[in-house]
C-alpha cells in the first residue's frame, strides 16, 4: 500500500509539530506555507508557555486548577472535555520541548524558570527570555529538517493555498497551491489536510499580527463549506507600541516580572514620566483590581485602558492615545535577564530606553479565540479519545484545524501564555486521529483519485488567477481598500462593541468588498507577482469580515472580549445592607438568564449567497460549572457568595 | 489603535532609490519613488507606500518593488537587505535616522551574495542547505513522554539562548569576505527537483559561514546534542567548512541579534583541531 500522505497548511508551533509527530508515524507530510516556516508568526510570541509545574504544584496548583482559571478567564464559553485534556498534557509538553532543546531561563540550582501570567496567580509560565515563541519555533523547525533530511517531510515554502479538492463525496482529497516565485498553480494530492494558518489579524489592518496573518487559507475552507465558530471573539492586547506598519507587542510579562500600568493624574502632564513623583500617578489597574493588579486578564485591561485614555481623558499624550508602561523602576540586571527581547523591540523602534523611562503603549488587535469549527470524542472521565477521527476534525471530512485557526481551546478570552501550549497540543494531538482517519478512508488514497478531479480544480484556481491579472485599470486601489476596511474593524469590532455601528459597519463592509472584485493589480507581471497575491488575499478576508460582524452583533451580551456597553449587568452599589444582597440576587438571576440564552458556541456557515448564517451550539460544561466572572466587578464579594449559596442549596436539592 | 494614522498635507516627501531586477540573470536598473514622510516610518512602510502608490518620481505607472518581509519587529529575519549600503533588517530601519545618517534620500539594494529572484527579494536556500549540512538539531529518540532534558546551569542557557536566537537573516554572510556568491541556472529539461538537488550539491561544497559554525557550537554545546558531536564535527571540518573563514571578523559586526559569531568561530575552531587530532589518533 503506498504511503499515507497528509497536507500541512502552516508551518508555525501548531504545523510543525503536526508534521513531525507524523512524519514520526511514518505518515509521508507535504508542509505549505506562505513564508519560510522558520519565520512564521508564531516567533513573535514573547511571554512564555503555560503548565503546572513541580513549583507551584507545591504551592496548591494542579492541573484542573489550570483548568479552572482557564474556562474563568474564558467566561466558560469553550467546551470543556478538550481544555481537561490540554491542560493533563501540558506539563508533559514543556517537558518534551526541553528535551528539543529549547532554552527555558534557569534557576541558580539549573531548573526550569517560571513566571506570572495573567489570570492566574500561580507562577505557571516558562520562558526562553522574552522570545519564548521564536526559540519554541526554532526546535521544532529544528526537528522537521531532521525529518525532511530522511525524506518524511516535503516542504513547500513560499506557496499559497488556494484551495481544497474534494471527492464527488465531499472528502479533501489534496488541494491547489501557487509557487509565489515562479507563479506555477499546482494540485497536490493529500489523504487528510491539516490547516494551520495562524490568525486572522490582516483583516483589521495594524494588528500584532505577521503580514502572512490574512486568514486567506481559513477564508478559502470556509468558502468551501468548513464551519467558523465564535468569529466575534477577538482578543485585543493591553500593551502594543503603536506604529506607522504595525503595532509591536509589548509582551504581558512585562506586567508579569513587575511592570506598572500608570497615568499621570493631572491629565497631559508634560513632565518627563520620571518625574513625576509616585502620589501624583494613577495605577488604576492596582487600584480597581487589588486582587490581581496589573496582571488582570487581558479583556478587562484593554477596556480600562481604552477607557482611562476614551472616556476619563487621562491619555498621556494629547495626540494620541496611550497610558505609561513603567519597568524602570526594575532591577537593571534582572530586567536584560530576562526581558531584554522586549525591551530591545522597544528601544529599536521608539529610540527610549525602557529600562531609563516609561513605555508608552496602547491595545491592538492580538488573537483570533474564534476559528474553525472542529470536533472531539469525549471519554467517560472527561477528556478526550485522541485516537478517535474527531479530533480537531472539521465538519469537511478529511480537514482538520489547529493552532491559532481552530476555535477550540480559548473561549471569550485568552489567557496570557496559553497560546503556546495550545498550538503544540493540538498539533501533536491531531496526528494520531489522522492517521486513524486516513486508515479507514473508503476508495482509496488520494493518489489513487481521477486525475480529472485535480485537473479540474487546478483550471478552476488557474482562472480565478487569470481573471485578476487582467482586470481593468480603472479599478480601486487594494492597499487603500485594506487600509479602509481595516480602519473600520478596528472602530466598530474590538474594544468597545455597539449595535448601530456594527449594522452599519456591516453595510460598508459589503461595499469595500465589492470594490475588492474590482481592484486592479498595479503587476500585471508572472513572476513573483506579490500584488495579484495580495489582490487574491484581500478579497478572502470578507466573508470573515462579515462573520465577526454579525457574530458580534448578533450576541447581545458581555462575555469575555465581546463587550458591550448596553447589555452590561449593573454591580452591586447600595449602601443598605439588604438591598445589597437584593442586587446581589438579582445580578445572580440575570447571570443564570443570561447563560441559558448565551453561552452557547455561535458557528457560522456561509449560504449559497455567500451570506453568512449563524447557528448556536451547545458547550460542554460538564465538568466545572459556569459562575460569574467577577474581576473587580463592584460588589463582587456578595454576587460570589450570593453565587455560591444557590449552588450549595440546589446542589443540596439534588442529593437530599 | 489608530495612533500612528497617517500624516496629511503639509508633509515633507524624500527619495527612495531602489535597485531593481525583473528576473534571475536581467539586468538590475535604478528606479526613484517620491515618499511623503510620516511619523514613525520604518523601510517596511517606504516599501508599502512604494506599492500603494505604484508609480516612480518621474510619473511613470511600474510594478510594486518586491520584497520579503513577515513580523516587522525584527524576529523572523525575512526582511534583511542593504539599505543606504548597510546589510539589515528593513523593519528596524528608521527612516528619521536614515535620512539623518544621509539627507535627502534612502538606498535600497538586495542582498549581494544570494541569487535575486526579483527587486529586493533573494533566494536565501543555501542559509538552510548549511543547516542540514551540520545537523542542527537534537536528536531525540522520540516525541513519547520521557520526563524533562537535562538540567542546564543558568550560564549555559544565557550561553545556548545567544546562539538559538539566530533568525538565518544571512547579514552575516552578506558581510563575509569568504562567503561567495553562487547562482545556477535552471536546464531547460531540468525538473524543479533535480535543480534543487544540483543547488544542495554546490552549496554543500562552498563556505558555510558564521551563523552554520555558531549553530555547531549551540548543537555540540547541548547536553543531548553533544552525543553526536562527531558527526557535526566531521560536517565542520569537510569541505566548505571552518578551513574557509579568513577571520575578517565582519560577521560579528553586523549582526542584529549580537550572536557572539567569532567566540563561536574560535570555540569550533579549537573543537575542530581536537577532532582532527582524535581521527588521527582513531586511524
Amino acid at each position: 500500500m503506498a504511503k499515507k500522505r497528509v497536507l500541512v497548511v502552516g508551518g508555525g508551533l501548531a504545523g510543525l509539530a503536526a508534521s513531525m509527530k507524523l512524519a514520526e508515524l511514518d505518515a509521508d507530510v507535504s508542509l505549505m506555507s506562505l513564508t519560510r516556516v522558520k519565520r512564521s508568526h508564531s516567533a513573535c510570541a514573547q511571554g512564555g508557555i503555560n503548565s503546572c509545574n513541580d513549583l507551584t504544584r507545591q504551592l496548591g496548583d494542579s492541573e484542573w486548577r489550570h483548568l479552572d482559571d482557564t474556562l474563568y478567564g474564558g467566561d466558560f464559553l469553550q467546551h470543556q472535555p478538550p481544555v481537561k485534556e490540554l491542560v493533563y498534557w501540558a506539563p508533559q509538553i514543556i517537558d518534551l520541548m526541553d528535551r528539543l532543546g529549547v532554552t527555558f531561563n534557569r534557576t541558580p540550582e539549573g531548573f526550569r524558570d517560571q513566571r506570572r501570567f495573567g489570570g492566574t496567580l500561580f507562577k505557571r509560565t516558562a520562558f526562553a527570555g522574552a522570545t519564548t515563541g521564536q526559540q519554541l519555533l526554532y526546535a521544532l523547525d529544528e526537528q522537521v529538517r531532521r525529518w525532511q533530511a530522511s525524506g518524511h517531510v516535503t516542504k513547500y515554502e513560499s506557496w499559497d493555498f488556494l484551495g481544497l479538492v474534494q471527492d464527488s463525496s465531499g472528502r479533501c482529497r489534496g488541494c491547489v497551491a501557487q509557487d509565489l516565485v515562479t507563479m506555477e498553480i499546482r494540485a497536490i494530492p493529500a489523504d487528510a489536510v491539516i490547516i494551520a494558518s495562524g490568525g486572522c489579524g490582516g483583516i483589521f489592518g495594524r494588528s500584532t499580527n505577521s503580514v502572512a496573518c490574512t486568514g486567506s487559507a481559513v477564508s478559502r475552507v470556509f468558502q468551501a463549506g468548513a464551519r467558523y465558530a465564535n468569529a466575534e471573539f477577538v482578543q485585543v492586547h493591553p500593551t502594543a507600541i503603536p506604529g506607522a506598519d504595525k503595532l509591536r507587542l509589548i509582551s504581558e510579562s512585562a506586567r508579569g516580572e513587575g511592570g506598572r500600568v500608570w497615568v499621570p493624574r493631572e491629565p497631559q502632564d508634560a513632565r518627563p514620566p520620571g518625574a513625576i513623583p509616585e502620589k501624583e500617578r494613577l495605577y488604576f489597574l492596582e487600584e480597581r483590581y487589588p486582587k490581581y493588579g496589573n496582571l488582570v486578564p487581558r479583556d478587562i485591561a484593554t477596556r480600562e485602558i481604552f477607557n482611562v485614555c476614551v472616556k476619563e481623558g487621562l491619555s498621556v499624550d494629547r495626540g494620541r492615545m496611550c497610558v505609561y508602561l513603567d519597568v524602570s523602576h526594575l532591577p537593571r540586571e534582572m530586567l536584560d535577564a530576562k526581558l531584554a527581547g522586549i525591551l530591545e523591540i522597544y528601544e529599536k523602534f521608539q529610540g527610549v530606553d525602557p529600562r531609563a523611562a516609561a513605555m508608552r503603549i496602547f491595545p491592538a488587535v492580538h488573537y483570533s479565540m474564534g476559528g474553525l469549527w472542529c470536533d472531539y470524542e469525549r471519554i467517560a472521565e472527561g477528556g478526550l479519545n485522541l485516537c478517535s477521527p474527531r479530533t480537531q476534525q472539521t465538519n469537511l471530512p478529511g480537514l482538520f484545524a489547529i493552532g491559532e485557526c481552530d476555535y477550540q481551546y480559548h473561549g471569550a478570552n485568552r489567557l496570557g501564555a496559553n497560546s503556546l501550549v495550545a498550538c503544540i497540543f493540538s498539533g501533536l494531538s491531531v496526528a494520531g486521529g489522522v492517521i486513524s482517519y486516513v486508515n479507514s478512508l473508503p476508495n482509496g488514497l488520494a493518489a489513487e483519485q481521477s486525475a480529472a478531479l485535480f485537473a479540474a480544480e487546478r483550471r478552476r484556481h488557474e482562472a480565478r488567477y487569470r481573471e485578476i491579472l487582467a482586470r481593468a485599470d480603472s479599478g480601486p486601489n487594494p492597499y487603500r481598500v485594506q487600509a479602509e476596511l481595516g480602519e473600520l474593524m478596528t472602530r466598530v469590532a474590538t474594544v468597545v462593541r455597539h449595535n448601530g455601528e456594527l449594522e452599519q459597519a456591516y453595510g460598508r463592509v459589503r461595499e469595500l468588498e465589492e470594490e475588492a472584485r474590482r481592484c486592479a493589480p498595479s503587476d500585471r507581471g508572472e513572476w513573483a507577482n506579490q500584488n495579484v497575491v495580495f489582490v487574491r488575499a484581500l478579497q478572502d478576508m470578507f466573508p470573515l469580515a462579515r462573520t465577526i460582524l454579525k457574530g458580534a452583533l448578533a450576541r447581545d451580551e458581555c462575555r469575555g472580549a465581546h463587550y458591550k456597553p448596553e447589555f452590561e449587568p449593573l454591580g452591586v452599589d447600595a449602601a443598605d445592607p439588604a438591598e445589597r444582597r437584593r442586587q446581589a440576587e438579582e445580578w445572580c438571576d440575570q447571570f443564570e438568564q443570561n447563560n441559558a440564552r448565551w453561552l452557547k458556541t455561535t458557528v457560522a456557515s456561509l449560504d449559497r449567497d455567500g451570506e453568512p448564517q449563524l447557528a448556536y451550539e451547545e458547550v460542554d460544561t460538564s465538568l466545572i460549572p459556569p459562575r460569574p466572572r467577577l474581576y473587580g466587578v463592584a460588589g463582587g464579594d456578595l454576587i460570589e457568595q450570593a453565587f455560591a449559596e444557590r449552588q450549595a442549596r440546589r446542589a443540596a436539592g439534588r442529593k437530599p | 489603535m489608530n495612533a500612528g494614522a497617517r500624516a496629511e498635507g503639509g508633509a515633507r516627501s524624500f527619495i527612495v532609490r531602489v535597485l531593481r531586477q525583473d528576473r534571475p540573470g536581467s539586468e538590475a536598473y535604478w528606479e526613484s519613488h517620491s515618499v511623503v514622510h510620516e511619523p514613525d516610518m520604518n523601510v517596511i512602510s517606504v516599501l508599502q507606500r512604494i506599492a500603494e502608490q505604484a508609480r516612480t518620481v518621474e510619473g511613470k505607472r511600474v510594478a510594486p518593488v518586491v520584497w520579503e518581509c513577515n513580523c516587522l519587529e525584527e524576529v523572523c529575519g525575512a526582511c534583511t537587505m542593504i539599505i543606504n549600503g548597510r546589510v539589515r533588517q528593513a523593519c528596524t530601519a528608521l527612516v528619521d535616522r536614515l535620512l539623518e545618517e544621509r539627507p535627502g534620500a534612502i538606498e535600497l539594494r538586495p542582498m549581494t551574495k544570494f541569487p535575486v529572484l526579483r527587486d529586493l527579494l533573494v533566494d536565501r536556500t543555501r542559509i538552510f542547505a548549511a543547516l542540514h549540512k551540520v545537523k542542527a538539531w537534537v536528536p531525540v529518540d522520540s516525541y513519547h513522554h520521557m520526563g524533562p532534558g537535562p538540567r542546564r546551569s543558568q550560564d549555559e542557557q544565557q550561553m545556548a539562548y545567544h546562539y538559538s536566537k539566530c533568525m538565518s537573516c544571512g547579514c552575516c554572510l552578506e558581510a563575509c569576505p569568504q562567503f561567495l556568491k553562487i547562482e545556477l541556472t535552471r536546464g531547460r529539461d531540468e525538473s524543479a527537483e533535480a535543480f534543487r538537488a544540483r543547488c544542495f550539491a554546490a552549496y554543500d561544497r562552498s563556505f558555510m559561514g558564521a551563523h552554520a559554525i555558531a549553530q555547531v557550537e549551540l548543537f555540540n554545546q547541548n547536553p543531548i546534542g553533544k552525543m553526536s558531536a562527531r558527526e557535526r564535527l566531521d560536517a565542520l571540518t569537510s569541505e566548505g567548512g571552518i578551513q574557509n573563514c579568513g577571520n575578517a571578523q565582519n560577521c560579528v559586526k553586523v549582526c542584529p541579534k549580537d550572536i557572539p559569531l567569532t567566540r563561536a568561530i574560535a570555540l569550533a575552531g579549537r573543537h575542530a583541531t581536537l577532532h582532527a587530532l582524535r581521527n588521527w589518533f582513531d586511524r
